[in-house]
């Protein structure tokens, strides 16, 4: 009760000289929102230690328990169960980037030095309504509408480049295969890679590309001398974050492919590598006991696999701040 | 290798605002022209369309012509990179291309052309260009150091025997020593004088004792308000333009009793 | 006059040999044909999407070779940039094209007024709707909503009012970390935090919140946090100067100033997490029934109900197919109003100081 008394004499506007300005005692009104705003903050970081704390007690189980149990109760031992879907979540990752890359950083190209300046924004909405797409829908399309649609090309690339391994084996009859959970993956880190790479190159200094176009390089010439070793750092980094969505995206994985725990290079047979995320989404509503736990550790696995790869991100973002800063 | 620049009713555009309007004139081979005049009177704007960089603005376009012993640049069938080959130009900031070294500046432009060159010959069109520009000897011992690194005045000439290691016919130089310290101008302005004896130098200039200094030729443009067309009031001899101008508007700016 | 008749008389040697633009449009269309021809005789039969593949491969080196040979090196190698470029555009079209139209021509016959007025207790092949996810949906994004927003309102004023030193620097960093964690491993952690706190198997609508909190947060923030960075020091400094305690300061200058910004990305933030399905499958669970009660049983949200519909379908798939498709049509429904009203909010209001 003395300190409410004591604030609300403190409100008054007159200078209080008996407290040096350096020495004046806090408001029990600032006290409290500074509390709050600090409890907050604070706050997410219990969260995050709970995130990995629970996640850490419920996996215990199916780390600790011996492997003959897990043997005999017909789990298998962890590290020999998740290795063949970490595969997955890194192969079918892999090919994501691989299809998503160029063509997100073209596309960034058109918006920013290509297509005309009005209509550069509006072209900028249309790619992020990829993004507003939820990823249950790209499930629902990548296995209703993709897999059919590229099921005759898959047989097309077996039956002529089936020397090749990722194209060899006895090709899928649905579609359904990681390469179409690559292309569905694809599609949904684009806009991510695009819009960060976007910005990076609209940002080339006016200078420089004028340097390079008074030395008498045409466009493209231009955006490889001065827009894209401007914008290096800018593409690495949006393509880690595309990286760390399409590692833990798990709709769109788990709709399409039916995966099997195999480690293989082959892309478009029915036996492709299942991901973690997907595993994980198609076990867990019938799961029980030991098999819960199991799923829980992958869960922990894929957590720290996105947090490598993030982390990596943000470095290079940073370092890349510092670089932008000092010119 | 320097050529004559003949103007014919030149008028330049940003969308629908006109930004000079109706400039016609001569530029001498083997001469610096310098271009004066206020704040927003076009002189920029103007020296943009000699290779054709004006257009690079959205929106931006010409009309008139602009002869290059006899050939419009603006001509059917004229590809601006061709134009911009030949005449070379240096801009107001410095701006050495931030992730390349001294050397692959240097060799930027004339690598477009020549993907394979010569180890040689790399290395004598680098020091011949480097030697032009009077900074061969500050940074003969760094050349593969980034060109960033370097100070400002260092910078322009660095971008200035960018432009030369071209070898065009003309060049033209936007503010050249605007963001310089004064030591840094006049070795700029020394090497203009040097460059004259085998380029046809335009510079455009706030500058007016810089005019005066480095040109044979002065052009002065104007402009009657804000949102009015830049022209070109007079263009004559330096000496006749400091002294005895044509023109009362000329004469007032030079004097100081502009406004 | 004279200068032009001089011009005339030589080639200007500045010119470069050009293909004039019909060609273009030439090769492009007998690119097509050709693609056409390819798809219908030595292919499956026509289809769009194939010969536009066929033409693209058949074009690009056509135009580089004819202009490598009219125009030079380089001018090919700049057009070919241009038609790359230019082609990834298109390219990325394809599929948002079929997929808005998929789910408007398979989504919309189901689209009706039951859809939206019926579960799906005891409905076994035609019928049914979607009420129960719906509501689900609401609940749950409403529960998360009002977790998030004060905890990722308060941190931001943190970040950009009170934070100094080691926390502010952790907490950017940890905020980092959220913002990157793969939203199933958000449904397990609110399973796992039911599963020790109530007991294992607890699913409810209260663990399905929690795991949005987790993915909603770290957005809050950020967007937060950009938005008060942006007020200008000018205005609380104005304010103290009035002798106007600093928590008064951020209630009324530094926050009404940022309120458009942040309402609209709040709302964009829910856009976001509305969509959300893996986190919900595992914290929600399923139910074919309407629960309302968020702290008990399994509750049904609309991205599961998606899922659900399309996953165990029963013996007629063709209804659970359709009404998979209106699920989804309404999800994106949702996601496009949501983002609609965020953009008009953040345009109509934002303050007049700009950046």
């Amino acid at each position: 009760m003395t300190s409410v008394t004591q604030s609300t004499r403190e409100v008054t506007p007159t200078p209080t000289p008996e407290h040096p300005v350096n020495k004046a005692r806090e408001r029990i009104g600032d006290r409290v929102f500074s509390g709050l705003a600090t409890g907050s903050g604070v706050t997410i970081l219990l969260i995050l230690a709970m995130v990995a704390g629970f996640l850490l007690v419920q996996a215990f189980p199916a780390l600790a328990t011996s492997p003959a149990e897990l043997e005999a109760k017909g789990y298998g031992q962890f590290w020999s169960w998740i290795l063949p879907f970490a595969w997955g979540t890194v192969y079918a990752s892999f090919w994501a980037l691989l299809m998503a890359v160029p063509v997100a950083i073209g596309i960034a190209l058109f918006i920013s030095h290509y297509a005309p300046r009005r209509l550069a924004s509006s072209l900028g909405y249309v790619i992020d309504l990829l993004a507003a797409v939820p990823s249950v829908v790209f499930g629902l399309w990548g296995s209703m509408v993709l897999a059919p649609a590229v099921q005759p090309l898959y047989l097309w690339l077996n039956t002529y480049l089936g020397w090749i391994p990722f194209f060899s084996g006895q090709p899928s009859g649905t579609g359904r295969t990681l390469l179409t959970a690559s292309i569905v993956l694809a599609v949904m880190i684009l806009p991510i890679i695009t819009s960060l790479s976007r910005e990076v190159f609209l940002q080339t200094p006016v200078l420089h590309q004028e340097a390079a176009l008074a030395l008498g390089a045409t466009r493209w010439e231009m955006i490889k001398m001065a827009v894209l070793p401007f914008g290096r750092a800018g593409i690495v980094s949006s393509v880690m974050l595309g990286l760390g969505r399409a590692l833990g995206e798990t709709m769109a994985v788990a709709m399409v492919l039916s995966g099997a725990p195999v480690i293989t290079l082959e892309i478009l047979t029915s036996q492709n590598p299942n991901t973690i995320a997907a595993v994980i989404a198609q076990n867990f509503p019938e799961a029980y006991g030991l098999k819960t736990n199991q799923l829980i550790a992958g869960g922990l696995t894929l957590f720290v696999i996105t947090l490598v790869v993030n982390s990596i991100a943000r470095l290079i973002v940073s370092r890349y701040k510092e670089f932008s800063g000092a010119n | 290798m320097s050529k004559r620049i003949e103007v014919n009713d030149l008028n330049c555009f940003y969308g629908k605002f006109k930004a000079v309007e109706d400039v016609s004139m001569t530029i001498q081979p083997r001469s610096v022209t310098a271009f004066i005049g206020p704040s927003g009177c076009g002189k920029s704007t103007f020296l943009r369309t000699l290779n054709r960089m004006h257009e690079v603005i959205p929106g931006a376009y010409v009309e008139g012509e602009v002869l290059i012993d006899g050939n419009n640049l603006y001509g059917p069938g004229v590809d601006p990179v061709n134009v911009r080959r030949q005449v070379g130009m240096v801009f107001q900031r410095p701006n050495p291309f931030p992730t390349m070294s001294i050397k692959d500046n240097v060799l930027a432009g004339y690598r477009l052309n020549k993907e394979r060159m010569k180890n040689s010959e790399a290395e004598a069109l680098l020091e011949k260009s480097l030697r032009s520009a009077n900074l061969w000897e500050e940074v003969k011992n760094r050349l593969d150091k980034p060109g960033s690194g370097l100070s400002g005045g260092q910078q322009q000439r660095l971008c200035i025997a960018r432009a030369i290691a071209m070898q065009p016919e003309v060049l033209l130089m936007d503010e050249p020593c605007s963001a310089l310290d004064p030591i840094s101008t006049l070795a700029v302005e020394d090497l203009v004088q040097e460059l004259k004896e085998t380029y046809t130098i335009v510079i455009v200039t706030h500058n007016m004792q810089q005019a005066a200094r480095v040109s044979d030729e002065t052009a002065f443009f104007n402009i009657a308000g804000t949102g009015a067309p830049g022209k070109l009031i007079e263009m004559s001899s330096t000496e006749k333009i400091f002294s005895t101008p044509d023109i009362k508007a000329t004469e007032d700016y030079i004097t100081g009793r502009f406004g | 006059m004279t200068a032009l008749s001089t011009t005339t008389d030589k080639v200007n040697p500045l010119t470069a040999g050009q293909l004039p633009a019909y060609v273009t449009w030439a090769a492009l269309a007998g690119a097509l044909i050709v693609g056409g021809l390819l798809d219908t005789t030595l292919l499956s039969g026509f289809d769009p999407g194939t010969t536009a593949f066929a033409a693209a491969v058949i074009y690009l080196p056509v135009i580089y070779l004819l202009s490598r040979a009219v125009e030079g090196r380089r001018r090919a190698a700049d057009r070919l940039a241009t038609n790359l470029v230019a082609g990834a555009f298109l390219l990325a079209l394809l599929p948002l094209i079929s997929l808005l139209w998929e789910t408007l021509s398979t989504g919309l016959p189901r689209f009706d007024a039951k859809f939206f007025s019926w579960s799906m207790r005891n409905v076994i092949g035609a019928g049914g709707g979607a009420i129960h996810a719906l509501y689900g949906t609401l609940i749950v994004t409403g529960i998360a909503t009002l977790i998030s927003v004060p905890i990722g309102l308060m941190t931001a004023i943190y970040l950009v009012e009170y934070g100094r030193g080691a926390l502010a620097r952790g907490i950017t960093f940890f905020v980092d970390v959220m913002t990157g964690i793969p939203s199933i491993v958000a449904g397990l952690f609110a399973y796992a935090l039911m599963a020790i706190v109530f007991g294992p198997g607890t699913i409810n609508g209260l663990a399905g919140s929690l795991a949005l909190s987790v993915l909603m947060i770290p957005i809050v923030v950020r967007a937060t946090e950009e938005l008060l960075r942006i007020v200008p020091n000018e205005l609380r400094e104005a304010s103290y100067a009035l002798g106007v305690p600093k928590w008064r300061t951020i209630i009324s200058v530094v926050l009404p100033t940022s309120i458009s910004g942040i309402v609209s990305g709040v709302i964009l933030a829910i856009a976001r997490i509305i969509g959300e399905t893996a986190p919900l499958m595992i914290a929600a669970g399923f139910t074919n029934s309407i629960n309302t009660n968020p702290f008990a049983n399994p509750m049904m949200t609309l991205p599961v109900y998606v899922y659900d519909q399309y996953a165990h379908p029963g013996v007629q798939r063709e209804f659970y197919t359709e009404r998979a498709w209106a699920g989804a049509l309404t999800l994106i429904v949702l996601v496009m109003v949501l983002n609609l009203i965020g953009r008009f909010i953040a345009q109509r209001f934002a303050p007049k100081t700009g950046r």
